[in-house]
């Protein structure tokens, strides 16, 4: 087991619990494209059509011709570090607190420059390397230079590792254990290593045998919540919240009915009760003490989890009520990033296509069966994205939707005839 | 002297909103009790709270709400020297009563939503039959015509116009996993036989049926013929229903006088309410 992934030791209770520092954080509009592929785990740089220059730092008009017809690319990121160095004093805070820190120029195949933070498997300079981009804890594109052959993941590293929200060592609420997506997800998360896993149940009468499987997993414990009841929210914030280190929120309510096909309202109000309203109440009373704890030693509050929709990105008619609650989850969801990324607390969204489950029985294949789902899940904490899109049919429909989303509203349009 | 007073008071207020012939019918149903020396009262209703369980149906089907309950204020910001809350549950939520239009055998009957029940029928005497040894060796014990056969030759016939309640100390079980008692082939909890809830309507005329679990029928109920006999005869025939009642192990076989009055809900199907026993003691 790597050194950083070892249980950390507990925390002296006599010691004041820190506050987050960021790195810097501020980046021009342009540059945010290089945050934007790095929130999905791409590295992405500027390209020009004109002359097939590529850009680094990301720039308004190629640095060649002047073009401004610029487009981000996916890049491999190969190239030759050139020249390294260690940062022994910044001004800083964040780096402050974690000097000496390692950096260095790498020589781009695509022809540019650029500056990387090193992971420590990276060999003394010059050497042959492959540069990521990953978000930060400010939620900003950094780029990180790692060996060229070896594997390295960030959370090898014990100053990357604060990169990723890796499950290893981690305390974990998933609210809602009653789903196969959910019973896959804590089973992967066990063997990814978390600590502890509170696995929430609602309506206890309605027993479910997946979650019953659960107990057998040491780190397991099930805890009675029910996000459509705040009382109950609260009570479960009020025991465990300062303890919450990653919160996955898994309760979804799906049904599958059109605006024609269900008489009322009610239906959709509890998805809306649910799958809204759920998120809402379980950000009134976690992301308050999760933000409080995001700087907590080595296992600090680090992620939020939401098990959204693809369905949120356009409506799907014949589900279309679902679909508006995942899409008002999804808004929230913005929100509640925009909340707890001063805090350094990352917030995943998660848009899988149709589930291989009970609601989408009528759905044609591909579906993504819930192992699949769930190892996409614990692959984001180990990484460090914050946009999802698991499965063939989900990124079908995000490269519609990045593409036109006209198209795609007239093409889901017409599964509902 | 006393008692008398307090009788005329209650005809006076009935006559107002009530048909001439509940004037001389209330008195003569609380007559025991208003001369009673002594009363006991006895709540039969259980808490409103958001873990208390409903009826559970395939989940395609349109469930009823919990009991919910959000803060509107708590003296603070949102009202500084007042606490109070929004509060959602469906008609058939908790202690609830169930109105003849519930069932889609009593869609005709006159006054059949509980904004339209006569309000006399919200003071009745009951008769309180005992089957919680039977419910205890039997979750799916169903009560017969026999049981009532055998009540009566103990405590007399049960009178027109009575509440018939099923007592099981089924209230008792505290757990909602056991107090639902789902397994893969649906709900296991005591109720009334077919037979039994015809009898019950038309041999003896009673006012309702009332139970301690989550429906006045059976839980395996849906496979009787016919299904939910308890909802179909009695709603059928303009009778009511009251479920998930407690405390019936404190009331008499008979002598106790149930208040449960519906909230007056437009069209209602039924409603939560504050069901209570006056019991005379002797």
């Amino acid at each position: 087991m790597p050194k950083a992934a070892k249980r950390p030791q507990r925390k002296n209770p006599l010691l004041r619990t820190r506050l987050p520092t960021l790195p810097p954080a501020a980046r021009s509009r342009v540059a945010l494209g290089l945050t934007a592929a790095a929130a999905r785990g791409r590295f992405a740089l500027q390209a020009c059509p004109d002359c097939g220059a590529v850009q680094y730092p990301p720039s308004e008009v190629c640095r060649k011709c002047l073009s401004q017809r610029l487009a981000w690319r996916a890049q491999d990121g190969g190239g030759e570090l050139l020249t390294e160095t260690t940062l022994r004093t910044a001004q800083e805070l964040f780096f402050r607190e974690r000097l000496p820190w390692r950096i260095g120029i790498v020589r781009l195949d695509a022809g540019v420059n650029v500056v990387a933070y090193l992971h420590h498997n990276v060999d003394a300079a010059p050497c042959r390397v492959r540069v990521e981009a990953s978000l930060d804890r400010a939620g900003q594109a950094a780029l990180i230079a790692v060996p060229q052959q070896r594997r390295a993941d960030l959370s090898d590293d014990p100053k990357l590792r604060e990169m990723t929200c890796d499950p290893r060592g981690r305390k974990i609420l998933v609210t809602d254990g009653k789903s196969a997506v959910a019973q896959a997800l804590v089973r992967a998360l066990s063997a990814a290593g978390a600590e502890l896993i509170w696995v929430g149940e609602a309506e206890p009468w309605k027993k479910d045998e997946g979650l019953e499987s659960l107990r057998e997993l040491p780190q397991v414990s099930i805890v009675l919540v029910d996000v459509t009841d705040s009382q109950a929210v609260r009570q479960l914030a009020g025991e465990i919240g300062a303890k919450v280190d990653i919160l996955v929120n898994t309760a979804d309510l799906h049904r599958t009915f059109s605006i024609a096909t269900r008489r009322g309202v009610e239906t959709a109000q509890q998805e809306m009760d649910v799958n809204y309203f759920g998120l809402l109440r379980l950000a009134q009373e976690f992301a308050p003490v999760l933000k409080a704890r995001a700087a907590d030693g080595p296992a600090n509050a680090v992620a939020w989890v939401n098990l959204l929709s693809i369905f949120a990105l356009s409506n799907y008619p014949p589900h279309s009520t679902y679909s508006a609650s995942k899409a008002a989850a999804f808004s929230l969801s913005q929100a509640l990033r925009a909340d707890l990324l001063p805090a350094g607390v990352r917030v995943i969204n998660v848009f899988p296509g149709p589930i291989d489950d009970e609601w989408d029985q009528l759905e044609m294949p591909p579906k993504l069966a819930p192992a699949a789902l769930a190892a996409a899940i614990v692959a984001a904490l180990k990484g460090s994205v914050e946009d999802v899109y698991p499965g063939d049919v989900a990124q079908d429909w995000l490269a519609r939707h990045l593409d036109n989303p006209k198209a795609l509203e007239r093409e889901l349009g017409e599964s509902a005839t | 002297m006393k008692a008398g007073k307090k009788r005329a008071r209650i005809s006076s207020a009935s006559k107002k909103s009530a048909p001439k012939k509940s004037a001389t019918r209330l008195p003569a149903i609380l007559r025991n009790v208003a001369g009673a020396d002594d009363v006991r009262f006895v709540d039969l209703t259980q808490t409103l709270a958001p873990d208390f369980p409903t009826i559970v149906l395939p989940p395609e089907m349109g469930p009823c709400r919990p009991f919910r309950m959000e803060e509107i204020s708590r003296y603070d910001d949102r009202g500084p020297a007042w606490y109070w809350n929004n509060v959602s549950f469906g008609e058939h939520t908790g202690t609830h009563f169930d109105a003849p239009i519930h069932w889609i055998s009593g869609r005709d009957r006159p006054n059949n939503s509980v904004d339209t029940v006569p309000i006399e029928h919200f003071i009745a005497p009951a008769c309180v039959i005992d089957c919680s040894e039977e419910a205890k060796a039997d979750a799916d014990f169903l009560l017969t015509v026999r049981n009532i056969e055998a009540f009566e030759k103990r405590h007399g016939r049960i009178g027109a116009g009575s509440w018939v309640l099923m007592r099981t100390d089924w209230s008792k079980r505290s757990d909602p996993v056991a107090y639902q008692n789902l397994d893969d082939t649906g709900q296991h909890t005591p109720g009334p036989s077919a037979d039994c809830v015809r009898f019950l309507v038309t041999e003896r005329d009673v006012l309702g049926f009332g139970t301690e679990t989550i429906g006045t029928d059976a839980g395996q109920a849906a496979h009787f013929t016919p299904p939910y006999p308890c909802h179909h005869y009695m709603h059928g025939a303009g009778k009511y229903g009251l479920q998930c009642l407690c405390n019936l192990d404190l009331l008499p076989p008979t002598g106790a006088l149930i208040v449960a009055a519906p909230l007056k809900i437009l069209q209602g199907s039924g409603s939560p309410l504050r069901v209570f026993a006056i019991v005379p003691q002797r």
